[in-house]
């Protein structure tokens, strides 16, 4: 089996399993109890409290810990927009690039619509920021769309889908330029594995992180959130997270994230390099392989592991299946709740006529991956490819 | 043999692959995604995909889900929608049949290396020495053949359907014998785009403009007051339509959407021995039948058989039955059936509005006037 879907999810990392271990047995307690057993559990949450903010550059009271990306950036929006109706702010717009995960897409949607007065927030306007052909922001017409009454920035620190590492430092030049009273956010989920988010966490004053995509496990990820004061709670209950995030401590998964973060901090350029020799061989050895093979995105400006195809002639569900019949396992993009693939809304950004997008697969490498997994990739998808054309 | 089963999440469809499943082959199940929109039944629902995925899990076969949305809309509900507006009836699950599951998912699961198709439609097809041939299911009240009579020689050598050969009782405790979760499952009634609560009427007044008509009576030609959304009235309906001056009961036999207007006419004029087809639209099963040559017909969904006589000029096709029926609605298909073996299928049209130029009825059109001469035949 070749396992080429690393931004899917990327398996656990030993370290991680091992550093995990005791919270599937001998550590259980409540870590906001007072007794010896729910101490132990609450020291355990406040080491993994500070080691995931020795990684991103933040002081431990900014590390608010979640259930995952999805929550961390629904926090992100809506936490920003609670706390906004709080201070009273006159800002009414918020802006986030074309090609932001899902999560960030349908929390800015809800926010413009009557139904964010539930949560006692006033329906702002939402802009959206453009993309070039290559999935990257567009910087000028960012700079367009900043006013004076923007409250949120959301631009991803690099794409899922298609990998492009998005210029989060101009990002953020021009929002303090621009749009001085606005909150910018960063999701950073699909980017941690390899880039520096010390760096990410100074531009941007929330970062969303998820622990499954690092070789962590899944249910649990952060929200760095650099001025807690601009945050307010989503979730309401027993005031957990500094009454950021109430809800029981997933004390093990806090664990399990800290240890994945240190464990590519530790080794973050060498594994990119290693990733990426491996990624440039796929590569290559598919645009030689297959006729007509295109690169969604040039090799050096996306993210080490990524490598986005368009197979021209051919339908991405019909080589998912022949793939995943030679034990190669690849992405057509994003799935709906049937497990359907559906459209891409990054592609369309990018210009991609639909026709085109339907022949668009994924391919994500990572910690895991082999030379011989690269080579059997590469034969897969010939095969897979000529019979289909056949 | 290696099969891909479209698997709808329903009882029929499970069966099937149990059955393959059973025999031996290498069986790979399909659900297709093919509505993005809101709906409550049917082969689109979330929860039908679950019961699918679920059943293909306990029999120990892949399965995959495709999504065929946008060909959906292009090939069924964009036409669906057009042929309202224009004042037929549509009948969609055909035109899915046609294009989506016997043209866009048969291609595929040929492309992907399977021998055959199956289906949970209850119709058979034999297969002896000659070509193979489409017969009706052995379960009279839930045959399905009518709405797979597009199906081509060329289609069934690469199809099979093995729950024709049950009732469906039989399948319904296959079914429970082997555990399915599928079993006690409510068959699917409706048009699977086309949620319960808002219904046809909601639906289509989203996509296209309803109109107003006079309803015009046919004898008389007296206008008899107004009806809404002509586009959503069906030759041969009654409800909605009130009743005549002699107290006796209305039918719709014409809606003409130009003119604004819906014809209505009692008992003997909502019945006719004359079904013109659209030429274009006409399909067999493995070559011409010819002019004069007898069939039996089937007139709707579940609808008897009728016999009849195939009548061919030029530009024209049509059935003269052997008895009159009530008026085919235009846009609704006509199956048709071997007259020496009709259980079996040798093609399909579709039915044509009965007078084209307008509201004008001719004489071959009055009930009983099965035998037709050629000059009616000249417009």
């Amino acid at each position: 089996m070749t396992y080429l879907d690393h931004a899917a999810t990327s398996p656990l990392r030993p370290a991680v399993a091992e550093a995990m271990a005791p919270f599937g047995s001998a550590v259980f307690g409540n870590a906001s109890g007072s007794h010896q057993v729910a101490r132990r559990a609450r020291r355990a949450l406040d080491d993994a409290r500070e080691r995931v903010a020795q990684v991103v550059g933040a002081d431990p009271g900014e590390v608010v810990f979640t259930s995952g990306g999805t929550e961390s950036d629904n926090l992100a929006v809506f936490g920003t927009l609670a706390a906004l109706a709080e201070s009273g702010s006159p800002c009414r717009a918020i802006v986030c690039s074309a090609v932001e995960h899902a999560a960030v897409l349908a929390s800015c949607q809800a926010v413009a619509t009557s139904s964010a007065r539930l949560r006692g927030i006033e329906p702002v306007e939402v802009r959206s920021a453009p993309v070039d052909a290559g999935g990257a922001l567009d910087v000028g017409a960012l700079e367009e769309l900043l006013t004076d009454d923007v409250a949120l920035v959301s631009v991803m620190l690099a794409n899922n889908e298609v990998g492009t590492i998005q210029p989060l430092p101009a990002v953020a030049a021009l929002v303090a330029r621009r749009a001085p009273r606005a909150v910018l956010h960063t999701d950073a989920v699909q980017a941690a594995a390899y880039l520096d988010l010390a760096a990410a966490a100074r531009d941007a004053q929330l970062v969303s992180l998820s622990a499954h995509k690092l070789g962590g496990p899944k249910g649990v990820g952060a929200l760095i959130v650099r001025d807690p004061a601009r945050v307010g709670p989503i979730l309401h209950g027993g005031g957990h997270e500094r009454d950021r995030r109430s809800g029981t401590s997933n004390v093990g998964g806090a664990v399990g994230l800290a240890v994945a973060l240190e464990e590519i901090a530790a080794v973050r350029d060498e594994e990119g390099s290693r990733v990426a020799a491996l990624r440039d061989r796929l590569a290559g050895g598919i645009i030689s392989a297959v006729p007509g093979a295109v690169l969604s995105v040039d090799l050096h400006r996306c993210l080490p592991g990524h490598a986005h195809f368009r197979f021209g002639g051919v339908e991405r569900e019909e080589l998912l299946v022949l793939l995943d019949e030679r034990g190669v396992c690849a992405s057509g993009g994003a799935a709906c709740s049937s497990g359907a693939l559906e459209p891409s809304h990054v592609l369309a950004a990018m210009g991609v006529p639909p026709d085109e997008a339907r022949g668009a697969i994924r391919f994500s490498l990572g910690h895991t991956t082999t030379e011989s997994d690269v080579d059997a990739a590469v034969e897969a998808v010939r095969s897979a490819v000529a019979e289909l054309r056949a | 043999m290696r099969v891909l089963v479209a698997m709808s999440g329903g009882v029929d469809s499970s069966v099937a692959a149990a059955l393959l499943v059973e025999e031996g082959h290498e069986v790979v199940g399909a659900t297709l995604k093919l509505w993005g929109g809101p709906s409550d039944s049917g082969c689109c629902s979330v929860a039908d995909v679950e019961d699918a995925r679920r059943v293909a899990d306990q029999l120990g076969i892949v399965h995959h889900v495709f999504n065929l949305t946008e060909e959906f809309e292009q090939s069924v509900v964009e036409p669906y929608v057009a042929s309202h507006a224009a004042g037929r009836t549509p009948n969609p699950c055909v035109e899915c049949n046609r294009h989506i599951k016997f043209d866009r998912l048969l291609t595929r699961a040929v492309r992907l290396g399977h021998d055959v198709l199956a289906t949970g439609h209850h119709a058979r097809v034999r297969r002896g020495t000659g070509t193979p041939r489409l017969l009706r299911g052995v379960d009279a009240d839930k045959d399905q053949s009518y709405v797979l009579s597009m199906l081509s020689v060329a289609q069934l050598e690469r199809v099979v359907l093995p729950v024709g050969e049950m009732t469906k009782a039989e399948v319904r405790s296959h079914a429970r014998r082997l555990g399915l979760r599928t079993a006690g499952k409510p068959d699917s009634q409706d048009v699977c785009f086309i949620h319960g609560a808002e219904g046809r009427a909601g639906f289509l007044g989203r996509r296209l403009a309803l109109h107003d008509a006079a309803v015009v009576d046919r004898r008389t030609g007296a206008t008899a007051g107004t009806l809404p959304a002509m586009e959503l009235v069906t030759v041969g309906q009654r409800r909605g339509i009130g009743r005549g001056d002699d107290g006796g009961r209305r039918y719709v036999v014409d809606v003409d959407v130009p003119a604004r207007r819906v014809v209505v006419g009692g008992e003997g004029d909502v019945r006719s021995g004359w079904v013109e087809l659209d030429p274009a639209t006409v399909t067999w099963v493995d070559g011409p039948r010819l002019d004069g040559e007898e069939v039996v017909v089937q007139l709707s969904a579940h609808g008897a058989p009728v016999p009849g006589r195939l009548v061919q000029r030029a530009d024209r096709v049509a059935v003269a039955l052997g008895s009159p029926q009530r008026l085919v609605a235009p846009g609704q298909t006509v199956a048709l059936y071997d007259a020496s073996a009709p259980e079996v299928v040798v093609g399909s049209a579709i039915a044509l509005r009965r007078s084209p130029a307008g509201a004008a009825i001719t004489p071959e059109e009055r009930p009983g006037e099965a035998e037709v001469s050629p000059g009616d035949l000249v417009r």
